[in-house]
C-alpha cells in the first residue's frame, strides 16, 4: 500500500512488470462488497406489531410480578432509637459501655407467613460499598491457611501486637453483632443460621482449616468476635456480612425460621443491641419476610413492566391511527428532496 | 538539442541548456520543470562557499570519506531494526496527544493513593493498543526491510586499482568511479566523467523521478570524457532536495571547470540509449537526491476528525464536570462526617496499628483528598474520552482503504494499475467532496495526441470524417535489409495519403511535401530505434518532451516521410523509401513569448528554406502581407472548425532564405549564440529575422482524446452537487472546446469570458460578470417563481492565467471568489502550476467546503498538495503527481466510483462510529457515575475493574469496527443512480453537533435506565456489589450492541457474528472473571444468573433503554424520511418486487435493469 510506494520512490522495480499481470484484484464478493445481506427497515407494520408484541409480553410480566411482591409479606422493625433506653443522652458512649443492652419489643403478624421465613438485619446509611471499606480485605488469607500473613490491603485492621489478624480489614473488623432470638407464645421460635451464606463462599472462598485468630483484639472492637475454633467456612455470619452490599441501605440474612406464622401471631423479640450504628446515625431495622420467586417485597419491577407494557401499547395503537390517516408509500422516489422542488439542482 | 555544451563556458552553458529542455516544448502544455529550472539556475549562479559545500576526490574514496564519512549507499526506508524495535516504536506511538493521557491516567494509578483498579488491569488497554500498533508497525516495516534488501544487494560496477568490479549497491562510497550500461539503474547521484557517445552525451529517463518519460540528456565534460584515468575534485553542495539543480566545480588537471545539473545523473534515472557511461559517485544512499525526495505519504488530517475533536473537547469538559461534581461531594460529605471519621466502620480513619501510636490511615487531609478523589474519578471516569476510537478509526480505514483498492471498477485495465490509497487517514474526506479542481490534459483527456486533420493550402484533408474506413496504414520502410517501422500507428486519409506521394510533381504535391516536410523536421524529437522479438523488424519511437510533436512526426511519418536519424547537425528522412539529409543549420526553440518554433534546414542542393510552427495567433502576426489572403482565411476557417471540435492546432509556415538574407542571419545567429549573457533574449531577436514573411503551408490538427467516461462522470458529478472546476494550460478555445466535449460546458449556459492584460481591466471585467451573473441568476430565479418549470441559467467563467496574474494574490481575489461561486462552471485556462494552486487556495480559503485536486502531472503537484484530497492519475506523465497525491488511480472516472460510493460509505460509516462510540463510553461512565453517588463519592465501581477494562476491548470494540468497515447505507446502483445522494456529506448529515447532542441525551436516557432500574428494584435487598455489578455489565454491554444491532443497515453473516458474538463473549468473560476464588465478586453471576429478578430486569432495561430511540427514528423515518431513506426502502422493496415477481417478469427486468 501507501508505505511500499513510497519507499519504491527512488528505485526502478523489477519486480513490477512482473506483478503486473496478477495486478487486477480478484474477484469476490467479500472485496466488491457485494456479500448477501440482509436489509432490515422500519416499516410501520413491524415497528407496531414490535409495539404490541412488547406490551402483549410486558403487561403480563408486569402484573405477576406486582401479584408476587404484593403476596409477600414482610414485618419490618426499626429499633435503633427504640432499644436504647429514654434516660440515655449519649448513645454512642451507652453502646461502647458494658451494661447490658438487651431489649424486648413484639411484632405482629398481619398476614399470614409461610416458611421459610427470612430474618433480616437492615443498615440504612451504612456504606459498606465505601472505597476504604470494600478494598480492606484479603481474599488470600481468607481461603488460604498459608496466606495468613498476606493482609497488606487490610489496613488499618491488619495486624494486632504486631500479629496478623485473621480475618484482617475493616470489613471482618465491623461484623455486625446485634443479635436476635424470636419467640412466640412463649415457645422459641428457632432460628436457621444454617445455610445463610452462599454455597459457593463456604465451599470454595472461606477455608475449611482457616480459623480466626488474633480478632478484635487492637484497641477498638468494630463488632462481633469469632469463635477461633470454627473454621471460617462454617462462620456464616462473617461469610454474609463479607460479601458487601451494593448500596448503603442494604438487608443481611440472619436466619430463617422454618414454621409458618399466623394472621395475628405475636411475636416476641429479645434483641441484643450491641451495634454501634449511633456514631454514624446509621438506622437498624429488624425484617421478617416471605420470599416470592422474585425475591423480597418491591412493586418496581411490576410497575416498570407495567408502564413500559402500557406506553407501547399506547404507542402501538398511535402509530396505528396516525398510519391509516395519514401513510407514506415506502420507497416513493417522488419524496426524493430533488424531485419535490424542482430546479434545486 | 541543438545547443551543446560542450565548448561553451559552464556556468552559461547549464543555463541555456535549462531553458533549452524546458523551452523545447512545442506548447506551454506542462510547467513543472520549467519553474524548477528556474529556480536550479538561480542556485547554479550563486557562489559556492567552502562551508556549504563537500569535497569529493574522483577515484580516491579513501581520501574522499578521510575528514567527514559521508554516508554509504546503502538505503533504509525501513524504520526500525530488531534492536531499535521497541524504544524507537514506542517514542513513535506516544507522539500521539491520546497515547499520552492513556499513560499519564495509567502512571496515577500506579500511585498508591490513587490505585483505583489493580496494577496490571491499569496498564492492559494501554499495552494492548500498544501492542496492536506494534504488530502493524512489524508487518509494514518487514516488507520494507524486504524492499531494501532488494535494492541494496543489486550490483554495480565499480573501478577498483583500475578494473571494474561488481560490487553490491550498498558498498559504494562517495568518490568511487561506477561505470553503468545501457538500460541500467543509476545507484547513485553521479557526476558524469565520460560517455559511450563521441560528444559526451548520455541519455536518460527520469521517470522515476519527476515522471517524465521522455529521455533528457545529459553531458560528460570534455576535459574528463575519454580520458583513460580519472582524478581531479569536485567541491559540490551539500545534499538537498532539488532534483533540478546541481552546484559545483571540478578541478582536472589544475582547470576548473563548473559543473551543473546537466551533468549530474541522479539515483533512480536509468541510462537510455548510451551503451556506455563512466561517472563518480557524490552523493550515496540517503543522501541522494531521490531519497530526500522520497517523503512518503503526505499527512494530512480528516475534516471529520477535525470536528470530531471539537466535540471531544466538549467530552473532556463532560469529564471534567463530572469529576468535579465528585470531588465537590466528597468534599462535602467529609466535612459531614468529619467527627465521625475516626471510628467510622467503613472508613475509620484511625490506624491503631502500630503500638502505642495512633496515626491517621490514608488521611492526607481535606485539601489532597479532594485533590485526589478529583484524580481517582478521572482515572474512573478516563474512558469518557474514547481513546479507542482513534485505533478503531485507524482500523475501520485500514479496511476502507482495503476495500478502495480492492474494488474492480476502479482498476485501469490499460496502465494496469490498481487504485492506490496513499493517505489512510482522510477516506470519509471522499464523501464530502464540494469542489474538484481537474487538469485537463491527461485527466481529462489520454495525454495520447492523434493526428487527425490537416489543413494543406486552404483544403481540408479530414482523416476521420468521411473515410469510415480509415485504416490505420503503416509505413515501413528497409535499412540495411531491416524493416523499420514506427512505433505507433496512425490513421491516415487515403486522399492526402495518395497526394503525398505523388511526390513534386504537381504544385499540390509539393506543398504537401513541404508540409509533412515541415513536420518531420520542425521538432526537436530524438527518434530512437528498438528492437522487436523479429529480428528483422525494428521499431523507431519518437522521444520528445512534447506528445503534439511526437504525435506529428508519427504522422509525418505515417504519411512516408519517417525521421530516422537526428542529430545536431543534420536529419535524415526517409521520404517514400528515398533518404534524403538535410543539414540544420539552425534552430530557434520554442518559447511561450513567441509561441512558435523553427528550423533552418540547407537542402542539399544548397538552397535554405526555414520552417515555422507555432500557435495560430502567434504565426498569423509574421505571414507576409503579401500572401493570398483567401489561403490564410480558408486556413483560418479551418482552424476555427477543428478547435471548435477540441483539436489542438498548429499553423505551420515556410519561406525561402536567400543567399543574403541567410547570411544576414547566420552572423547574428552565430554572435548571440555565443555570447555570454543574456543568450536566450539576444536569440530571441535574431529569430525575427527569419520568423517573418512567412507564406502558410497549411495547419495541423491533432486530437487529445478524452478519457472512457469522463463526460458521464462530469454529469454525474455535477448531479452530486460537486462544482468541477478545470484548471488547464491550454489554450481557451481548446478548453472550451473540451469543455462542450466532456459535458462540462453545455449550450444552455452563458459564459463569461475574463481575458484581461491589466489589473483595472481585470476589475473592470469582475464587476462586469458580477453584475450579469446577478441579473441572469435573478431573471430566472423570477422566471422560475412564474413558470416554475426553467431551471436558472447556469453560468460558466472562462478566465485565462494572465487575468488570473493579476487577480490572485491581489483584493480582486474576493470578488473573483463571489463570481465563481455563483458559476456552475469555472475554466481557467493558461495557468501556470502555482496559480493551479492559489486558484484551489482561494476556494479553500474562503470556504469550510472540502476540495479535492486532480490531475496527472508534475505541474499538478502543487495543486494536489494544496486541496483537502488530493488526486494523482497514474497515466501518461508519470509518477509526479501520484506521489503527492493522497489517492492515485487510473482514469478520471473512477472519480465516480470513488466519490458517489466510497466516500459517500466511508463518510456515512466513519461518522455513524464516530457517534456510537462517543455514545458507547459515555453510557458506561455515566452508569459508573451514578454509582459513585451512592458509595459516599468514593468511587468504588460496581462493574468490576476487569469488565471496565475490557468493555473496550472485548465487550463491545469488534462490533464498531466491522459495522465501521462493512456496512453500507445504500447500494452501489442506487448510490449511482441517483448522484444527489452525495449531497448528505457535503451536509454533513451524519455527523454534526445536533445529532451529537441528540446522541448524548439518548446516552443519558439510556444510561439512567441501566442503572436506576436495578438501583430501585434492588434497594434495601441483600444484593452484593458483585452481583449487581455484573446486572450493570450485562445491561451496558448487551445495550450497547443492540443499539448498533438497531442501527445496522445491511446484516452480513459477519455482522451477525461480531454483534451477537460480542454478547456471548462478555458472558463468558464475566464467568470467568466471577469464577477466580480471589476476587471479591467469586460466584456472582452463578448466584445472581439463578434469579428471575435478574433476567426480568436484564429485558426491561434492554426495551425501555431503547423505546425513546426506536419511536423517534420510526417517526423521523416514517414521517420525515430523508433521500437515503427513501432510496433504502426503494431497494428493499424493489428487491422484493423482483422476488415476488418471479419467474414471468424476469424477462423484461434483466432487460431494463434498474441500473
Amino acid at each position: 500500500m501507501a508505505s511500499s510506494s513510497a519507499a519504491g520512490a527512488g528505485s526502478t522495480d523489477p519486480t513490477a512488470a512482473r506483478r503486473n499481470n496478477t495486478k487486477r484484484p480478484k474477484y469476490s464478493k467479500f472485496t466488491q462488497q457485494e456479500l448477501p445481506a440482509c436489509k432490515p427497515i422500519l416499516t410501520p407494520r413491524a415497528v407496531i406489531s414490535a409495539f404490541l408484541l412488547v406490551s402483549v409480553v410486558f403487561v403480563p410480566i408486569g402484573v405477576a410480578a406486582l401479584i408476587a411482591s404484593r403476596k409477600v409479606v414482610e414485618i419490618v422493625y426499626r429499633y435503633e432509637s427504640k432499644c436504647i433506653p429514654p434516660n440515655v443522652t449519649d448513645k454512642v458512649a451507652y453502646i461502647q459501655s458494658s451494661a447490658d443492652k438487651t431489649c424486648k419489643f413484639s411484632l405482629h403478624v398481619e398476614k399470614h407467613m409461610k416458611s421459610p421465613i427470612y430474618v433480616y438485619y437492615q443498615l440504612d446509611n451504612f456504606y459498606q460499598n465505601h472505597r476504604r471499606y470494600v478494598k480492606s480485605r484479603s481474599d488470600e488469607q481468607l481461603r488460604d491457611p498459608g496466606e495468613e500473613d498476606s493482609t497488606s490491603a487490610c489496613k488499618p485492621e491488619d495486624t494486632a501486637n504486631g500479629k496478623a489478624i485473621v480475618p484482617c480489614g475493616l470489613i471482618a473488623w465491623s461484623l455486625f453483632n446485634d443479635t436476635y432470638s424470636f419467640s412466640r407464645d412463649n415457645h422459641n421460635l428457632t432460628v436457621n443460621k444454617k445455610g445463610i451464606s452462599w454455597k459457593s463462599d463456604r465451599e470454595h472462598k472461606f477455608g475449611k482449616n482457616v480459623f480466626p485468630k488474633n480478632f478484635q483484639n487492637s484497641s477498638i472492637k468494630g463488632g462481633a468476635s469469632l469463635n477461633e475454633s470454627i473454621p471460617l467456612s462454617e462462620q456464616e455470619d462473617l461469610i454474609v456480612w463479607m460479601r458487601t452490599a451494593a448500596l448503603p441501605t442494604f438487608r443481611k440474612l440472619y436466619g430463617k425460621i422454618e414454621v409458618d406464622l399466623n394472621e395475628g401471631d405475636s411475636i416476641n423479640v429479645t434483641l441484643q443491641n450491641k451495634y454501634n450504628t449511633y456514631s454514624f446515625n446509621g438506622r437498624k431495622k429488624l425484617v421478617l419476610s416471605t420470599t416470592s420467586w422474585l425475591g423480597g417485597k418491591n412493586d418496581f419491577l411490576g410497575i416498570a413492566y407495567l408502564t413500559v407494557g402500557g406506553l407501547c401499547f399506547f404507542l402501538a395503537l398511535a402509530f396505528t391511527i396516525v398510519y391509516f390517516v395519514k401513510p407514506r408509500q415506502l420507497g416513493d422516489p417522488t419524496y426524493l428532496s430533488w424531485n419535490r422542488n424542482p430546479g434545486g439542482h | 538539442m541543438s545547443i551543446h555544451s560542450s565548448g561553451s563556458r559552464s556556468n552559461n552553458s547549464i543555463l541555456e541548456v535549462s531553458l533549452s529542455r524546458s523551452g523545447s516544448k512545442a506548447r506551454p502544455v506542462r510547467y513543472g520543470s520549467k519553474g524548477a529550472d528556474s529556480e536550479g539556475l538561480s542556485m547554479s549562479q550563486r557562489e559556492l562557499r567552502d562551508e556549504d559545500a563537500r569535497l569529493v576526490y574522483i577515484n580516491d574514496p579513501g581520501k574522499t570519506n578521510e575528514t567527514f564519512e559521508f554516508g554509504g549507499n546503502s538505503i533504509r526506508t525501513s524504520k526500525y531494526s530488531v534492536l531499535t524495535f521497541i524504544p524507537r516504536n514506542l517514542f513513535e506511538q506516544f507522539h500521539r496527544v491520546a497515547y499520552v493521557y492513556f499513560l499519564i491516567i495509567a502512571i496515577l494509578n500506579q500511585l498508591p493513593q490513587l490505585a483505583v483498579f489493580g496494577r496490571g488491569v491499569s496498564i492492559l488497554p494501554l499495552t494492548f493498543v500498544l501492542f496492536v500498533t506494534a504488530v502493524k508497525d512489524v508487518y509494514e516495516d518487514w516488507r520494507r526491510h524486504k524492499s531494501d534488501r532488494v535494492e541494496n544487494n543489486r550490483l554495480a560496477s565499480v573501478l577498483v586499482d583500475g578494473k571494474f568490479e561488481e560490487k553490491k549497491w550498498r558498498d559504494v562510497r562517495v568518490g568511487e568511479v561506477i561505470r553503468i550500461k545501457a538500460n541500467e539503474p543509476i545507484p547513485c547521484d553521479i557526476v558524469l566523467l565520460s560517455t559511450s557517445d563521441p560528444t559526451g552525451v548520455a541519455y536518460v529517463q527520469t521517470i522515476n523521478l519527476d515522471g517524465e518519460s521522455n529521455l533528457k540528456t545529459r553531458y560528460a565534460k570534455q576535459e574528463t570524457h575519454g580520458k583513460e584515468g580519472f582524478g581531479g575534485v569536485i567541491k559540490c553542495e551539500k545534499p538537498n532536495r532539488n532534483i533540478y539543480g546541481f552546484l559545483a566545480n571540478m578541478e582536472v588537471d589544475g582547470k576548473k571547470l563548473s559543473l551543473g545539473s546537466s551533468n549530474i545523473v541522479l539515483r533512480g534515472c536509468e541510462l537510455k540509449n548510451t551503451s556506455l557511461a563512466i561517472g563518480v559517485a557524490v552523493y550515496c544512499g540517503s543522501e541522494t537526491k531521490a531519497m530526500l525526495n522520497s517523503s512518503g505519504a503526505p499527512s494530512k488530517r480528516s475534516r471529520l476528525e477535525t470536528r470530531m475533536n471539537f466535540e471531544i473537547i466538549w467530552l473532556s469538559f463532560f469529564l471534567v464536570a463530572l469529576c468535579t461534581v465528585t470531588s465537590v461531594c466528597a468534599a462535602v460529605w467529609l466535612k459531614r462526617h468529619k467527627d465521625e471519621l475516626n471510628l467510622l466502620p467503613y472508613y475509620r480513619k484511625l490506624d491503631f496499628s502500630e503500638e502505642g501510636e495512633v496515626e491517621n490511615y490514608k488521611y492526607y487531609g481535606w485539601g489532597l483528598e479532594i485533590l485526589f478523589t478529583f484524580l481517582m474519578s478521572v482515572i474512573v471516569f478516563q474512558v469518557m474520552i474514547p481513546i479507542s476510537l482513534y485505533i478503531s478509526m485507524e482500523l475501520v480505514r485500514v479496511g476502507q482503504a482495503y476495500f478502495m483498492i480492492r474494488d474492480n471498477r476502479m482498476y485501469d485495465e490499460e496502465t494496469k494499475s490498481r487504485f492506490q490509497c496513499r493517505a489512510l487517514n482522510i477516506n470519509e474526506d471522499l464523501g464530502q467532496i464540494k469542489y474538484v479542481f481537474s487538469d485537463k490534459t491527461g485527466t481529462l483527456t489520454q495525454n495520447k495526441m492523434e493526428f487527425q486533420c490537416a489543413s494543406i493550402w486552404g483544403v481540408d484533408y479530414n482523416s476521420t470524417k468521411d473515410n469510415m474506413e480509415g485504416e490505420q496504414v503503416e509505413h515501413s520502410v528497409e535499412v540495411d535489409g531491416k524493416v523499420i517501422r514506427p512505433k505507433m500507428k496512425v490513421k491516415v486519409n487515403p486522399e492526402l495519403l495518395q497526394l503525398s506521394r505523388s511526390g513534386l510533381q504537381n504544385v499540390e504535391g509539393k506543398r504537401i511535401h513541404d508540409f509533412f516536410l515541415a513536420l518531420a523536421t520542425c521538432n526537436t524529437i530524438v527518434p530512437l530505434l528498438v528492437d522487436t522479438p523479429d529480428p528483422d523488424v525494428k521499431l523507431i519511437d519518437y522521444q520528445g518532451e512534447s506528445p503534439d510533436e511526437q504525435a506529428l512526426a508519427y504522422a509525418a511519418a505515417a504519411y512516408g516521410f519517417m525521421l530516422i536519424e537526428r542529430t545536431s547537425g543534420h536529419i535524415i528522412l526517409d521520404i517514400h523509401g528515398e533518404r534524403q539529409k538535410f543539414n540544420v543549420l539552425g534552430l530557434h526553440e520554442f518559447d511561450s513569448d513567441r509561441k512558435r518554433m523553427s528550423v533552418i534546414l540547407g537542402y542539399p542542393d544548397s538552397s535554405v528554406k526555414v520552417f515555422v510552427k507555432g500557435a495560430d495567433t502567434s504565426m498569423l502576426n509574421v505571414i507576409d502581407k503579401s500572401f493570398n489572403m483567401d489561403l490564410v482565411r480558408a486556413t483560418e476557417a479551418h482552424l476555427h472548425s477543428y478547435s471548435s471540435m477540441g483539436l489542438r492546432t498548429l499553423v505551420i509556415g515556410t519561406r525561402d532564405l536567400n543567399a543574403s538574407e541567410f547570411e544576414k542571419w547566420h552572423s547574428a545567429f552565430e554572435a548571440a549564440s555565443t555570447a555570454v549573457f543574456g543568450r536566450a533574449a539576444l536569440l530571441r531577436r535574431v529569430s525575427s529575422i527569419v520568423e517573418s514573411s512567412l507564406s502558410v503551408l497549411g495547419a495541423s490538427a491533432i486530437e487529445d482524446k478524452l478519457q472512457q467516461g469522463v463526460p458521464e462522470s462530469i454529469e454525474s458529478l455535477r448531479i452530486a452537487g460537486i462544482k468541477v472546476w478545470v484548471l488547464t494550460g491550454d489554450k481557451q478555445e481548446t478548453a472550451i472546446s473540451i469543455g462542450y466535449s466532456s459535458k462540462l460546458l453545455t449550450s444552455r449556459m452563458t459564459q463569461i469570458i475574463i481575458n484581461s492584460k491589466t489589473r483595472e481591466s481585470c476589475r473592470k471585467s469582475l464587476e462586469d460578470a458580477l453584475v450579469m451573473s446577478k441579473k441572469l441568476l435573478s431573471s430566472s430565479g423570477v422566471a422560475n417563481d412564474a413558470g416554475g418549470s426553467s431551471d436558472a441559467t447556469p453560468v460558466a467563467l472562462i478566465i485565462d492565467g494572465t487575468s488570473l496574474v493579476h487577480i490572485l494574490d491581489s483584493e480582486l481575489e474576493e470578488q473573483l471568489f463571489q463570481l465563481a461561486s455563483r458559476c456552475s462552471v469555472v475554466l481557467c485556462c493558461r495557468v501556470a502550476p502555482l496559480q493551479k494552486a492559489g486558484i484551489v487556495a482561494l476556494v479553500k480559503n474562503r470556504t469550510s467546503d472540502m476540495t479535492l485536486a486532480i490531475g496527472d502531472g508534475a505541474n499538478d503537484v502543487s495543486m494536489i498538495q494544496m486541496a483537502d484530497v488530493g488526486v494523482g492519475i497514474s497515466g501518461q506523465e508519470g509518477r509526479q503527481a501520484v506521489m503527492a497525491s493522497d489517492f492515485a488511480m487510473g482514469q478520471f472516472r473512477f472519480l465516480v466510483p470513488l466519490l458517489l460510493i466510497h466516500g459517500h460509505w466511508n463518510y456515512q460509516r466513519l461518522g455513524y462510529m464516530i457517534l456510537y462510540n462517543f455514545y458507547r463510553n459515555a453510557v458506561l461512565v455515566l452508569v459508573l457515575f451514578w454509582y459513585v453517588l451512592f458509595t459516599a463519592f468514593t468511587l468504588t465501581t460496581a462493574i468490576n475493574e476487569w469488565s471496565t477494562t475490557l468493555y473496550s476491548i472485548i465487550y463491545s470494540s469488534l462490533p464498531t469496527i466491522i459495522v465501521g468497515i462493512l456496512d453500507k447505507d445504500l447500494g452501489r446502483r442506487t448510490l449511482l443512480k441517483y448522484p444527489q445522494l452525495y449531497g448528505a456529506g457535503q451536509r454533513h448529515e451524519a455527523y454534526n453537533k445536533k445529532l451529537f447532542v441528540w446522541t448524548m441525551l439518548d446516552t443519558l436516557w439510556q444510561s439512567l435506565v441501566i442503572f436506576w432500574a436495578p438501583l430501585f428494584a434492588y434497594w434495601s435487598s441483600t444484593v452484593d456489589v458483585a452481583s449487581i455489578g455484573d446486572l450493570w455489565t450485562f445491561g451496558v454491554v448487551i445495550l450497547v450492541n443492540l443499539h448498533l444491532a438497531m442501527d445496522v443497515i445491511r446484516w452480513y453473516w459477519l455482522t451477525h457474528v461480531v454483534i451477537w458474538g460480542s454478547i456471548v463473549a462478555t458472558f463468558i468473560s464475566v464467568m470467568i472473571i466471577d469464577a477466580i476464588p480471589n476476587l471479591p465478586g467469586y460466584w456472582a453471576f452463578f448466584h445472581v444468573a439463578g434469579t428471575g429478578l435478574f433476567w426480568l430486569l436484564l429485558l426491561g432495561i434492554v426495551i425501555a433503554a431503547l423505546l425513546p430511540r426506536l419511536v423517534v427514528k420510526f417517526v423521523y423515518q416514517y414521517y420525515f424520511p430523508n433521500d437515503i431513506q427513501i432510496c433504502r426502502e426503494a431497494e428493499k422493496i424493489g428487491y422484493e418486487r423482483v422476488v415476488e415477481s418471479g419467474q414471468i417478469e424476469m424477462l423484461p427486468i434483466s432487460d431494463n435493469p434498474p441500473r
